[in-house]
């Protein structure tokens, strides 16, 4: 989960709030502050008084193609925000989690009908066969579910179905 | 030091790409959509650990050099990719065997590269892993499912394994450039993913109901830019767009 610093200047106060604004593109509900994908804001005063933002990001899955959006989108909001110059870092380690993601995320997810991933994370193994983690059916609640395949519409969603109201689903894997 | 970083950089970059692309030639011929939807989702995670790689050695190369220069504009000489992952697709056995093969190999690889005393390897290592855990319990249950299967999936199975043996060996002979990094705790020591490779391979072909062959004749050169035949063709159709419109952008 991203957890915004105390002790931070105005600017830097100014950023978070204008980063709270930048969405997925794939799941347009959620921001990069719930994705649990920025991982530090700093600011760099420049030689013309003005401030530079500086955002490391890292990415979902290494494939990922909203990565790049994503980017563009932090730029834009930036730019129209006023700010001139700015450097957007992307860092690989320590890998993205699920847990990375805020709860109010997680609430959003499910309103927007895709299964949160688990607040207790299934270790990730790579056992054929393992028993299927129990998935709650975001349209109906009911537990009465099952996996179709860990490979769903992107690579961060696995497909679902529900046995009660026969809705597909995706759920958002453990990661 | 730095030239044999960057080749070794490329080989782990060139393997992603090349298997990526080969499962790529999956989207939209899946035998059914779930599927389809998987291998893609498969080719995708390869393909963004090879930019990962490339965009790694880019930098260590310098001279303009980018993800995108090394990917279109290097000939089949220079890729150093395992044989393995450029032979033909074949059926969706040959495919899914061909995959758990390789998945498990990277699986035991990036849990050793995690390790490395290069820090960006490292890190790319970390973050490849947790995409590969999904493909090796995609690959396997495929593999047991097939061998464990009908008459006729066991025997397309079983002609897959024929079919791929022999490009198993390559995993673990170290290229020239690998050997020096070995020592420097940069590159992995083969020697030790071996056995765990062979475990875990042997343990699904015995849920299987596969035999592991024992012939011993390893097909090799890939590592060193001496490919099969089927490399050029990957490359021509990869490699057209920049080719016939240099720096095109998307
Ligand atoms: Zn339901």
């Amino acid at each position: 989960m991203t957890v915004i610093p105390n002790h931070i200047t105005e600017t830097e106060k100014k950023i978070w709030s204008l980063l709270e604004t930048v969405t997925d593109p794939e799941v347009p509900v959620l921001s990069v502050l719930d994705l649990g994908i920025i991982r530090d804001v700093k600011v760099q005063s420049t030689e013309e008084n003005n401030f530079k933002p500086i955002i490391t990001i890292t990415p979902t899955y290494s494939g990922c193609p909203a990565m790049d959006v994503i980017s563009m989108g932090i730029r834009m909001v930036l730019l129209q925000a006023g700010f001139k110059e700015m450097e957007i870092k992307q860092v690989l380690s320590p890998a993205w989690t699920t847990e990375w993601m805020s709860a109010e995320g997680k609430d959003k997810l499910k309103a927007y009908g895709i299964a949160p991933p688990q607040y207790k994370q299934a270790v990730c193994t790579p056992d054929a066969f393992q028993q299927e983690e129990a998935i709650q059916c975001p349209q109906c609640n009911s537990w009465h579910t099952t996996l179709i395949s860990q490979f769903g519409s992107t690579a961060c969603k696995a497909l679902y179905k529900c046995e009660d109201c026969k809705e597909p689903f995706d759920y958002f894997k453990c990661h | 030091m730095n030239a044999s970083l960057i080749n070794y950089t490329l080989h782990l970059a060139d393997n992603a790409l090349t298997i990526g692309h080969r499962n790529s030639e999956w989207c939209g011929h899946g035998p059914v959509l779930e599927q389809d939807i998987a291998i893609s989702n498969i080719a995708l995670d390869g393909i963004g650990q090879a930019r990962n790689f490339y965009q790694y050695a880019a930098s260590l190369s310098g001279n303009g050099a980018t993800e995108d220069t090394l990917a279109y504009l290097r000939d089949v000489i220079d890729y150093k990719n395992l044989l393995i992952t450029e032979l033909p697709n074949g059926d969706w056995a040959q495919t899914t065997l061909r995959q758990f093969l390789f998945s498990t190999y990277q699986y035991f690889f990036y849990q050793q590269l995690e390790k490395s005393t290069d820090r960006q390897l490292a890190a790319i290592a970390e973050k490849s892993l947790k995409e590969v855990t999904y493909h090796v319990r995609w690959s396997s249950e495929w593999v047991i499912r097939l061998g464990d299967g009908t008459e006729e999936s066991h025997k397309r199975l079983s002609n897959a394994v024929t079919e791929l043996w022999n490009y198993t060996g390559e995993l673990f002979i170290p290229a020239s450039y690998e050997k020096e990094l070995i020592a420097t705790g940069i590159a992995v020591d083969l020697s030790v993913i071996q056995p765990l490779w062979q475990q875990k391979v042997s343990n699904v072909f015995s849920e299987a109901t596969i035999a592991i062959p024992d012939k011993s004749f390893a097909q090799q050169g890939g590592k060193e830019g001496i490919h099969t035949e089927h490399l050029g063709y990957i490359l021509a159709e990869m490699q057209f767009l920049q080719r016939a419109y240099p720096g095109a952008e998307w």
